[in-house]
């Protein structure tokens, strides 16, 4: 028996050795993380922006603003982002991909209710809902009404993994409004379009990466997005639609004190139009008129904003409840008429 | 007998507290935040229609994909051990590499591999068949690595010994190999079939993700979580786990069974 | 059942195989060519589902020459994501290895209530999604979660860096060891530890001298793959880290920040050095082996 006990106890203290081992680095990086000095921002970032921050980040350091500030910086998909900040993420600065991911933290105290009173009402960067498709455009794609032609397979991020995704969504329906069409009309319309949906992937990046690998005749996408893609040679091409939503990206700095006043100083760059002009040249559309580069954006006649469908609170509770929402139920009236 | 009594408290204390940290308490809070509904909305969330043909989806791909792991992984295993081919090493060593690459590229290279324009003719993207290629990838190292220590183990002369008495092949596989190798088949496919059930990343990009067709169950958690429709995320959860869990009870038992009533 | 299915395949493939036995098959070119079927039907399943996908990876990674490949590995996000995974494994890994082979002596060689469900339990973390781990981990360790506020106090962060990362890691990782070890203990049967312990040995002698030499290629696979899923794992280390770059974020979520921002070759070179060091592991571990065994032997 006594031997028995020796090799247990063996055991005992070899592990318990390595559960120091935890808790040391747990005490380790807990100094670390606690940023916010002021000359040190952390940025969290929704996935899509990261290539423009890269250019963004070195040309606010050459500002006398921004000298000497370091940055650390995460991307990752929106609602997560929003979440982790929630929960306990660092951040001085939040750039997300819509509205409501701000207003959650919000909610939870990190950021003022006045976050968006200001010139560009707390968007930092503009894109259009674009129609992504094959080089020579195969199939005749000009606008929404050709994605629910018969045998036009289309590529659509699920909206409900992917925040992003439904700003397509709603650049369907809206459009389907300002043609003249009732809710009810554009809801069939809805339901069409999803019939001819193929692929919903989780994220825009993945359902970019379906649509090239050959996977659908049109990818539902921002324009930012397909510029990109063009730039980096891609067989693709796109099409803006006569009437499409305006996407609009919130950007807001987190806390109060010493760090939120540089953040602050960030997102003034940001929006100024020195920063503009980069955001521009990354494909985005500016928030403020007289930058240069905004010229070569085509401007769709029909452009509307998610305010014409009365805003994201509304559209979120009305469109993507999981248990009542329009696209919730026509989800499932598709399945039911296609499972198996 | 060593361990016959369990080991000192001080041993099992620690085990415990490892686990409770690691498993028990993080679970615990989730139910604890998903039960908030009660029971009807348990109920609820887990007949939602949606949700009922992703569990049962994933259920009938992780069955498809265990039965392949048992066989294919019993003869990788059998070919790693016993026999001898140039280049014998280097196949051993590829075997793990599914867990080591990151789901992401795992996905777009089996994409470009089995979708459209497949240099090996072989196109089963935003299928089904997709799913149970995915998931045969991701799992398997586990019946491989699982009946590959045992195989080292056993006496080969248990088998030359039956084999001069005159005993076919079929005969040595299964009344010496198969009964050996049982319980590690077993252990493996158990592992398997929990892992197919929570799989995630490397489905994503393969399977096209749509709802009714294509979409696993923990697809269809990952969405209901963006959409803070935990209770609903939970209970789908729970669902699966404990499908997972009566499986892998049932596979002990009858490892058990086996090795009581074979041996 | 499906095992013995698989021993009628390969005698029927083994008699059609290329290399069948010309003439009157003596029982030895027979059971060459049973070993030949059996051998092209491995390597042929093998060659479709692991060797086309990993040599694509390779393919993709150094087709553009090696200077991409070397302005991938050099870059600074990199090179701190490759010293963290390989900080988290070494964390990791030791302490589900100490845990497994406990776990396995105590399922295996204890006799004790509550014994099957404690072996269900080890499993568990297995069959949850990683993202509803990583979520699970928020809610009991995060700011609002159940400890969060006592964490706070003591001035301990877990979730957003490294030790919820290693956490993270460890259950996702946690069964291989327990069980790839497992069905080793009860082939190997405790006959010659009793004779060990009848002729004086100590429990750890036994151990060190018996159990151990006994079950270590169930340890080994245990380890290789528990450090290979330990450093290919995304999804519950996505979402507690925080993906902070040159901070807490790791190979894998390198590869993932690379690919969404169309940096294919730094995706693929990231992804290289991870099969890299799940080969180097398998190495290590059958060298560590082999000498264990000489020295048992000697």
């Amino acid at each position: 028996m006594k031997k028995v006990v020796m090799t247990k106890n063996t055991f005992a203290v070899i592990f318990s050795v390595c559960a120091a081992a935890i808790g040391l680095s747990a005490c380790g990086s807990s100094s670390s993380s606690s940023g916010g000095s002021g000359k040190s921002l952390t940025l969290v970032a929704y996935s899509t922006p990261q290539a423009a921050f890269e250019k963004l980040i070195p040309a606010f350091q050459a500002t006398p603003q921004g000298k000497g500030v370091s940055f650390k910086q995460s991307y990752g998909p929106s609602g997560e982002q929003s979440r982790a900040v929630s929960n306990g993420l660092h951040a001085d600065v939040v750039d997300f991909s819509l509205e409501p991911d701000v207003e959650r933290l919000v909610k939870a105290g990190l950021v003022a209710a006045d976050w968006n009173r200001n010139p560009t009402r707390g968007f930092v960067s503009n894109s259009v809902a674009v129609i992504i498709v094959r080089k020579g455009n195969p199939k005749h794609i000009t606008g929404w009404a050709d994605l629910v032609k018969p045998g036009v397979q289309v590529v659509t991020p699920n909206p409900f993994t992917s925040g992003g995704a439904r700003w397509n969504v709603m650049a369907a329906y809206g459009a389907q409004v300002r043609e003249g069409k009732t809710p009810a009309q554009a809801q069939e319309y809805l339901k069409a379009l999803f019939h001819n949906v193929v692929s919903q992937d989780s994220s825009a990046r993945n359902a970019l990466q379906t649509f090239v690998s050959g996977r659908g005749d049109a990818l539902i996408d921002y324009e930012n997005e397909a510029i990109t893609d063009k730039q980096k040679g891609e067989p693709i091409e796109y099409v803006v639609p006569k009437d499409t939503i305006l996407i609009e990206n919130p950007i807001a700095a987190v806390g109060k004190g010493a760090g939120a006043a540089t953040a602050q100083k960030f997102i003034d760059y940001l929006v100024s139009p020195a920063g503009q002009a980069i955001w521009a040249a990354q494909g985005y559309r500016p928030v403020i008129s007289g930058v240069a580069a905004a010229a070569k954006f085509p401007n769709p006649p029909g452009l509307f904003t998610i305010g014409a469908l009365g805003g994201w609170p509304k559209v979120t509770k009305e469109f993507f409840d999981p248990e009542t929402g329009i696209v919730t139920k026509i989800e499932q009236s598709q399945g039911v008429s296609t499972a198996k | 007998m060593v361990g016959a009594r369990g080991g000192s408290v001080l041993g099992k204390g620690l085990l415990g507290i490892y686990l409770s940290v690691l498993v028990l308490l993080p679970v615990a809070a989730l139910l604890a935040k998903s039960g908030t509904g009660g029971t009807s909305q348990f109920w609820r969330e887990i007949s939602n229609p949606e949700a009922v043909a992703a569990i049962k989806l994933t259920l009938i791909i992780s069955a498809i994909v265990v039965l392949i792991n048992a066989i294919f992984g019993t003869i990788i295993a059998w070919v790693l051990v016993r026999d001898e081919f140039p280049g014998k090493r280097i196949v051993n060593a590829l075997i793990d590499l599914p867990f080591a690459l990151p789901t992401i590229v795992a996905g777009v290279v089996l994409l470009a591999l089995y979708g459209k324009g497949s240099p090996v003719g072989i196109d089963v993207a935003f299928t089904r068949a997709a799913i149970v290629l995915a998931l045969l990838f991701v799992t398997l190292p586990f019946v491989v690595r699982s009946v590959q220590p045992v195989l080292h183990e056993l006496d080969v002369s248990m088998e030359e010994a039956a084999e001069s008495l005159g005993a076919g092949p079929l005969t040595v596989l299964r009344r010496i190999v198969l009964p050996s190798l049982a319980p590690a088949i077993i252990s493996g496919v158990a592992l398997s079939f929990a892992r197919a059930v929570g799989e995630f990343g490397s489905l994503v990009l393969i399977t096209g993700n749509l709802p009714f067709k294509t979409e696993v169950g923990s697809v269809y958690v990952f969405g209901q979580i963006q959409n803070e429709n935990l209770p609903a995320a939970a209970a789908v959860s729970v669902v699966l786990l404990v499908a997972a869990l009566v499986v892998l009870a049932a596979l002990t038992l009858l490892s058990r069974w086996r090795s009581k009533h074979v041996l | 059942m499906s095992s013995s299915a698989s021993g009628s395949i390969a005698l029927s493939s083994g008699s059609t195989g290329r290399a069948a036995p010309r003439g009157a098959p003596s029982a030895d070119g027979a059971a060459r060519a049973r070993k030949l079927g059996v051998r092209t039907i491995a390597l042929g399943y093998l060659a479709l589902l692991l060797l086309a996908p990993v040599a694509m990876i390779f393919y993709r990674t150094f087709e553009h020459g090696l200077t991409p490949v070397w302005n991938a590995v050099s870059e600074p996000n990199a090179q701190h994501a490759f010293w963290l995974s390989l900080e988290i494994v070494a964390i990791a890994v030791p302490l589900n290895t100490v845990f497994g082979i406990g776990m396995a002596l105590l399922l295996e060689r204890g006799r004790f209530k509550g014994k099957a469900l404690l072996g269900l339990l080890i499993d568990l973390p297995f069959a949850i999604s990683p993202v509803v781990i990583g979520l699970a981990l928020v809610l009991a360790y995060g700011k609002t979660g159940w400890l969060g506020d006592w964490l706070a106090e003591n001035g301990i962060q877990v979730i957003f860096s490294v030790p919820g990362m290693v956490i993270a890691t460890a259950i996702v990782s946690l069964p291989f060891v327990a069980r790839e070890t497992i069905p080793v203990l009860r082939e190997l049967g405790t006959d010659a530890e009793q004779a060990a312990s009848t002729l004086g040995a100590s429990g750890w002698q036994t151990f060190w001298r018996i159990t151990l030499p006994g079950i270590r290629w169930g340890v080994v696979y245990g380890v290789v793959l528990t450090t290979a899923r330990a450093l290919g794992e995304f999804g519950a280390v996505s979402i507690v880290s925080g993906r902070i770059e040159g901070e807490t974020q790791t190979l894998p979520l390198y590869v993932q920040a690379r690919f969404e921002n169309f940096d294919i070759t730094g995706a693929y070179t990231a992804a290289v050095v991870l099969a890299l060091l799940a080969f180097a592991t398998l190495v290590a571990m059958n060298l560590l082996t082999r000498r264990t065994r000489a020295e048992t032997i000697a």
